[in-house]
């Protein structure tokens, strides 16, 4: 192997250029593959955030425009119609669902004194949830309880942002933000002129709209008499091959039975599709950009190492006239090529690094962790010999009796 | 000569129709891709108001509390209290003013049998159509009594009006919006700036379809319709007069005609920024007065996916530009022999130079050619894109040149290497070999 590198380094002396070329192209393959595949990796994690919610069997109709005053009977009347649809097996009202993007946010302390502009206050999704909302959405209750009957009636909105009532259930991830290392139930989280206290946790639901803190989900109880009509989402559990009928009919029975008002129905598989459709479409631009990308290299190395081939036919004959067996012509030409890649995948490496830390800065963008380096190095040298494997293989059918011919 | 040029090119590119495909290819892919996301680009940082928009402002304050604040260094609030933005309108210190709130108002269609659909609402005061050039099919907008009156009049946009009236003149005729009657003053033509520079930051779309109802402010606070966002700086009690709730939730425009008339606005507005510090109703004084533009900039309306695709573009056109370095140099080094005959024969090297130039001007151009039929497949791509541009994404004039430029320029640079080794090339030993 050692008497193989030294003529290849004094032949890439000879050809500067191409070989830089090459490096130069492999440095710059890597450096954007590497970077493409890490905002591939950051918008597939995105998209596949989990959430505590029997997601696959949910159908939810959205009813707007109605009379606030009349939510006390309405409310009760458009779910007992849903109930009866069949296949509903539990229908609840709840004023916002994770990634709708209809999001009413709060903040709050853990002192009495927290007022919404402390620096030190937690941002919250506030959701306010009708009876019957943990069975419907699925809910995962891990310490405490979920809401009972008296928590409902004895809750209302007033004219104030937040609803009267001093009950709460937290998410997991929002419990350990608030109290660290704490025990949750029976803590109280402040707001000037509202305290809550916490009487369960949940497992993590994330919020309308993600993007820092995913899992700032806070649910209230609210009566449907005492709610103002906020509560607009109409959330049916079903199974999951029923969910396309139970749309329909339960978009055509709410708008049947409140005509003044717009229904809307959607699954909720179709709610998370539409919120990460922006997310997935762009991964999917990057993944066609990364394979572009490597399969021009890829030929722009064919074509280089052809081209180098076809001017040492000469050289090879006479190695080959010499003693050199087709494999050494062969594994003269991998060496050559791997000596290259690797050169352009310790430049590729550092471009990688210089692009990320720029994204960094300019972009909400991490920083990239270090496999994926080594991951890029190995695909271009994957790249690099598959590419080189053909123009070898000519180079090694080179027959010695080249040699003898003038030029 | 350059006659000469073109038929030795196109000779040597025949010649060798595997290379010269790949090279043309890889061009083409990579101006194919820079074409269709520079499109989008400039499509989306677009001027929505060419005409009119160095003469828009959007003046800012700052009601929020001292916690957090560094002088010098604190961006003011993005939208203003009610209070401020009616302060700002009634002393009317610029040519034109408007208030504006987004929402989303319930349209009941006139047939029977017929249900309620919501359209894009703003709520807005007098001068905003006059103010942002909002051309007119039918009758015209409202006046500053009806701004004060609350008058139940409103303006519609061309595709409601089709859609409930069929497309004639309903200006006139009444439409019941969120359970209320109201008059139509007025029926828009087609009009939908884009990027919408009047909803940021107010809960409404940046592209895409027009505004359907734009109604004075009082009358849609009167009927209840609530603002699309809200920030609140202060503890609140009554959400249902937010007018006099320490929220912000309205944006206000301005226009000033000349230099003069915008310093004398800023000073205004920075006079009345202290005023109310002095007052206690404000601890900071902070004050800021965006062109149209600037404020489209400092919002980031652009989404920051469409740039990072854009600077992806350009590392993969540099990286087809490199490839096509390396494949013209083997194709132009392979022609050693030939450039010796034709440099013994009395070419000059200047000569064998220009000939390398034109036959990567022939690739660049083919590129180019190639390139424009990825950039139209790029852009159907995106046209199918959930994104609320998406329809937009169409090549016009200026990018179609544009792709020759760019083709030319990136074969250009992609030739001169190869070009500069042809020509230094010393003939005797390429003869000699011979």
């Amino acid at each position: 192997m050692i008497m193989e590198i030294r003529p290849i380094f004094a032949s890439m002396r000879k050809h500067m250029i191409p070989a830089t070329l090459i490096v130069l192209e492999i440095a710059l393959a890597c450096a954007v593959l590497c970077n493409a595949v890490f905002m591939i990796s950051q918008r597939v994690s995105d998209i596949h955030l989990p959430n505590a919610i029997d997601e696959q069997s949910l159908v939810t109709v959205t009813l707007r425009g109605t009379d606030d005053k009349l939510a006390g009977s309405d409310v009760p009347r458009n779910l007992a119609a849903l109930r009866g649809i069949a296949g509903v097996q539990s229908a609840a009202v709840i004023s916002t669902l994770p990634l709708s993007t209809n999001n009413w946010g709060w903040s709050f302390g853990t002192k009495p004194e927290s007022t919404i502009t402390d620096q030190s206050t937690t941002n919250v999704s506030l959701f306010f949830v009708g009876p019957g909302i943990d069975k419907t959405l699925g809910l995962r209750v891990v310490q405490g309880r979920f809401f009972n009957d008296d928590d409902y009636a004895n809750s209302s909105l007033g004219s104030a942002p937040l609803p009267e009532t001093h009950a709460v259930v937290l998410t997991k991830s929002l419990v350990e933000k608030m109290w660290p290392g704490q025990p949750a139930l029976g803590k109280t989280m402040y707001t000037t002129g509202h305290y809550y206290t916490v009487v369960g946790v949940m497992a993590d639901v994330l919020r309308p709209n993600i993007g820092g803190q995913n899992y700032s989900t806070a649910f209230f109880p609210l009566g449907a008499a005492g709610s103002k009509g906020v509560q607009a989402y109409y959330v049916m559990h079903c199974d999951p091959q029923d969910r396309d009928r139970i749309v329909r009919e339960a978009e055509l029975k709410l708008a049947t039975i409140n005509p003044g008002a717009v229904a809307k129905g959607q699954t909720y598989s179709e709610i998370r599709t539409k919120y990460f459709a922006n997310m997935s479409s762009m991964a999917w631009m990057l993944v066609l950009v990364c394979v572009v990308m490597l399969a021009v290299t890829a030929f722009g190395i064919v074509g280089l190492t052809s081209f180098w081939v076809n001017q040492r036919r000469r050289q090879i004959g006479v190695r080959r006239a010499v003693g050199a067996t087709r494999g050494h012509i062969m594994r003269y030409f991998q060496t050559e090529n791997f000596l290259l890649s690797t050169a352009g995948v310790v430049f590729g490496m550092a471009l990688a690094f210089g692009i990320n830390a720029y994204l960094m800065q300019h972009y909400e963008l991490n920083r990239m962790p270090w496999y994926y380096l080594p991951c890029g190095a190995i695909a271009l040298w994957v790249i690099g010999q598959l590419s080189v494997f053909g123009p070898a293989r000519r180079a090694a059918a080179v027959p010695p009796v080249v040699a003898t011919r003038s030029a | 000569m350059f006659a000469y040029y073109l038929d030795l090119a196109l000779r040597s590119l025949k010649r060798n129709k595997v290379l010269t495909t790949l090279m043309i290819l890889a061009l083409a892919l990579g101006i194919g891709a820079t074409i269709t996301t520079l499109t989008v680009l400039r499509l989306l940082s677009g001027d929505p108001l060419p005409q009119k928009s160095a003469q828009l402002f959007y003046p800012q304050i700052d009601p929020n509390p001292k916690d957090g604040y560094v002088a010098g260094e604190t961006k003011p609030a993005p939208t203003m209290t009610y209070p401020d933005a009616m302060n700002l309108l009634h002393a009317r210190r610029a040519t034109r003013q408007a208030a504006i709130v987004l929402s989303q108002a319930k349209v009941m269609p006139l047939q029977a049998n017929s249900h309620p659909f919501f359209s894009d609402t703003v709520m807005t005061t007098a001068d905003f159509f006059a103010m942002f050039d909002a051309p007119f099919q039918f009758g015209g907008g409202w006046n500053a009594n009806d701004d004060e009156g609350a008058a139940q009049e409103v303006v519609i946009a061309s595709f409601l009006n089709d859609k409930l009236f069929g497309g004639t003149n309903s200006v006139g005729k009444v439409i019941r919006i969120n359970d209320h009657d109201f008059r139509i003053t007025g029926v828009l033509k087609p009009w939908a700036p884009q990027p919408r520079f009047y909803s940021q930051d107010l809960g409404g779309r940046s592209y895409g379809d027009g505004d359907a109802v734009f109604l004075p402010l009082k009358s849609g606070r009167a009927i209840k319709m609530g603002p699309g966002d809200i920030e609140c700086y202060a503890a609140v009690s009554d959400m249902d007069h937010l007018e006099a709730a320490p929220c912000m939730w309205v944006g206000v425009w301005v226009e000033l005609g000349d230099a003069a008339s915008i310093a004398s606005f800023k000073e205004y507005l920075a006079n009345y920024a202290k005023q109310q510090v002095s007052l206690s109703r404000f601890q900071r004084s902070e004050t800021s007065l965006l062109d149209l533009m600037g404020w489209l900039r400092d919002q980031q309306v652009v989404p920051d996916d469409v740039r990072l695709q854009a600077g992806l573009a350009f590392g993969f056109l540099l990286i087809c530009v490199v490839n096509t370095v390396g494949l013209l140099l083997a194709k132009c080094l392979r022609r050693s022999r030939e450039i010796g005959v034709r440099r013994a024969l009395g070419a000059t090297r200047s000569a064998i130079f220009a000939q390398f130039m034109v036959e990567a001007a022939i690739v660049g151009m083919a590129g180019g050619v190639l390139g424009l039929v990825f950039a139209e497949l790029g852009l159907l791509g995106i046209r199918h894109q959930p994104a609320e541009y998406a329809s937009l994404a169409h090549l016009d004039l200026a990018m179609f040149l544009f792709t020759f430029v760019v083709a030319l320029v990136a074969s250009l640079i992609a030739g001169i290497l190869p070009a500069w080794r042809a020509c230094v090339l010393a003939p005797a030993p390429q003869l000699k070999a011979a």
